[in-house]
């Protein structure tokens, strides 16, 4: 028992990046455990394609369900796809995203399948054969080691910690029966806010204002910024400045916002109170814009200037679109 | 229309978390304990439908220790009905406090169940899909809007970058984030009248739980980060070291 299965998660047919990140995790744990990914999808007519891609990034077996119903999230059919495939095949671990659909459908297969689950981890290890997980508990200012008593082990992966690898699986592809109905939950399709627009949780680069910025006209500033970092950056934002009505909730970094891991986080006239570091303290190099030297900001930045936000910004910006190549 | 709204007992966000000696679990000692923030928006909400209809029943449901009593109070001085408190340590895994929701639950007749979308001490976003699930209810997790009518519900959750809509028949289960309403303070007639609120208190065995805790660590105190200089000018060396140094450019 040694092979894992990976949820791939689709947008209407499109596949999530969040998927190839939890195959990438799966790969990894698969190799420790000598085993085979497979990979599961549930989606639209015509998605089983994209999903068949993730071959490139180590999948083996690739089980696709198309519906014309399940254009949207389909929890119920989900469940039952999961559950046909941990019938069929003895799984040691299933791995889904800790996305919003992820964190929604992962603990209904673990009550489905009567096994545990460790939430949001970002770490995985093979100990006596056995997954070992790390994930954050008490808004990121504790870490659990966690096991499992019996498997498959369930887990969901924080988006951004398990950054996709491009690895050769056999890719063989299967299409897989699953029933529409019964439906108990029924879901519409996404309606996205702004077209396209990415979200702050699955950016690779965030650039996050604080209190500081004084006031919502100042945001070119910041999406300057973000233009001159490129594709995969967002806009996040303190509690103050949401408070505040500057900027949507939905890029509220923090305790009560959404906890971020991007490979840059630029924080901006952000003083560094302890709930806006519970949202961001596992990004990989973090950046800090203040002018007070004692901001506490400053103890878990990787790099810091001090300074007025208003006069280094734009500086920086120009110095990071000259490294780029893009202009300046 | 009767619903049922569960609590749960964490300690306030604001606490300095302090992981113990033995590396088990973290420090209590001065540790303020408050009622989950996110299950406040619950609360709120099941009173909110109990007033607009002019009817029904809220009652609070604990899965706690015995001190767990003065969050029950809380939701009773905020308006619920009654309570209950099922006296337990409540374990880290998500499934054995299901388990024990839904074995509670099941002989309960109830329209609506309601949860906050994440307890904020273990952060596992796991028990209300997994009690719909062993109960057999349709859910709905992370709503900020919620429409009952008789016999369904419509419920808008928030995903990345947008909203999905969620049709439910009752009974259902929703889980509840910041932005569906603002939950009310408990004024002094409330915690009074929450004196005499019926909560009945009944011991539970807990099964054994599926995920087990290794040990717990504090995260790496800061870092080896530093100033790299003072105003505009330092701009240049900051761009060229993420380039060069950190290679996130
Ligand atoms: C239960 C609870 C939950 C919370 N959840 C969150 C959460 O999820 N996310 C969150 O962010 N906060 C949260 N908070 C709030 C948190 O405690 C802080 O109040 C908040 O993060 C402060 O936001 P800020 O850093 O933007 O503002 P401030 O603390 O006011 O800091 C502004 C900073 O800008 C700097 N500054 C000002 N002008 C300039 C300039 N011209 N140039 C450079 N720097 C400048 C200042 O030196 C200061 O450091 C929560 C609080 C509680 C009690």
């Amino acid at each position: 028992m040694s092979d894992v299965l990976a949820y791939a998660e689709l947008r209407g047919s499109q596949l999530r990046g969040v998927a190839r990140e939890t195959v990438t995790g799966a790969r990894r744990l698969a190799d420790e455990l000598g085993g085979d990914v497979h990979v599961v999808s549930v989606g639209p007519p015509g998605s089983g394609e994209e999903v068949a891609s993730l071959a490139d990034y180590g999948a083996d077996r690739i089980f696709t369900a198309e519906d014309g119903e399940f254009g949207a999230y389909h929890p119920d059919a989900l469940v039952r796809a999961f559950q046909y495939l941990a019938d069929q095949e003895e799984y040691a671990a299933i791995l889904f995203p800790a996305s919003a659909r992820g964190k929604d459908l992962a603990p209904r297969v673990a009550a489905r399948l009567g096994r545990g689950l460790a939430t949001e981890i970002t770490d995985l290890e093979v100990e006596d054969g056995e997954p070992v997980v790390t994930r954050p508990t008490y808004a990121d200012k504790a870490y659990a080691r966690v096991g499992f008593t019996e498997s498959p082990a369930l887990m969901s992966i924080r988006p951004n910690v398990f950054i996709p690898e491009e690895s050769q699986g056999s890719g063989e592809h299967e299409e897989l029966e699953v029933d529409a109905d019964p439906v108990r939950t029924r879901v519409s399709p996404v309606e996205t806010s702004e077209e396209g627009k990415l979200d702050v949780a699955e950016a690779s680069q965030v650039v996050s204002g604080g209190r500081g910025m004084q006031g919502p006209d100042n945001w070119s500033l910041l999406e300057d910024l973000v233009d001159a970092l490129g594709p995969g950056t967002a806009l996040g934002a303190s509690r103050a400045v949401v408070d505040a009505g500057w900027r949507p909730h939905a890029e509220q970094v923090g305790q009560t916002g959404k906890v971020v891991s991007p490979n840059l986080y630029v924080a901006v006239g952000i003083s560094g109170a302890i709930q806006h570091l519970a949202g961001m303290r596992t990004s990989n190099v973090i950046v800090a814009i203040n002018k007070d030297p004692e901001a506490p900001i400053f103890d878990v930045a990787d790099y810091g200037i001090i300074g007025d936000l208003f006069e280094v910004v734009p500086e920086l910006t120009e110095e990071i679109r000259k490294i780029r190549g893009d202009g300046g | 229309m009767n619903i049922i709204v569960c609590v749960k007992r964490v300690p306030d966000s604001g606490t300095r978390v302090r992981v113990t000696g033995d590396g088990r679990g973290i420090d209590t000692s001065g540790v303020k304990y408050v009622v989950n923030p996110y299950d406040e928006f619950a609360v709120e909400e099941a009173i909110q439908i109990r007033e607009e209809r002019g009817e029904g029943q809220v009652t609070a449901l604990c899965l706690g220790p015995d001190e767990a009593e003065e969050q029950l109070r809380n939701a009773l001085a905020m308006g619920a009905d009654d309570a209950v408190l099922l006296e337990a340590e409540p374990p880290m895994d998500g499934l054995t406090v299901a388990r024990e929701l839904a074995a509670e639950l099941e002989d309960r007749d109830f329209d609506l169940l309601l949860f906050g979308k994440q307890a904020i001490d273990d952060d596992n976003m796991q028990v209300p899909p997994m009690v719909a699930e062993i109960l057999g209810l349709p859910c709905a997790t992370v709503v900020v809007d919620l429409d009952v009518e008789d016999g369904r519900a419509v419920a808008r959750r928030e995903v990345e970058g947008g909203h999905e809509m969620v049709e439910l028949e009752l009974p259902a289960v929703v889980s509840t984030q910041k932005g569906l309403n603002e939950p009310r303070y408990a004024d002094l007639k409330g915690i009074m009248a929450a004196k005499k609120k019926p909560l009945e208190k009944k011991e539970v065995e807990l099964a054994e739980a599926s995920t087990e805790l290794l040990s717990m660590r504090e995260p790496e105190e800061g870092t080896d980060g530093e100033i790299v200089g003072e105003g505009a000018e330092a701009a240049p060396e900051l761009a060229r070291r993420l380039h060069e140094e950190a290679k996130v450019l």
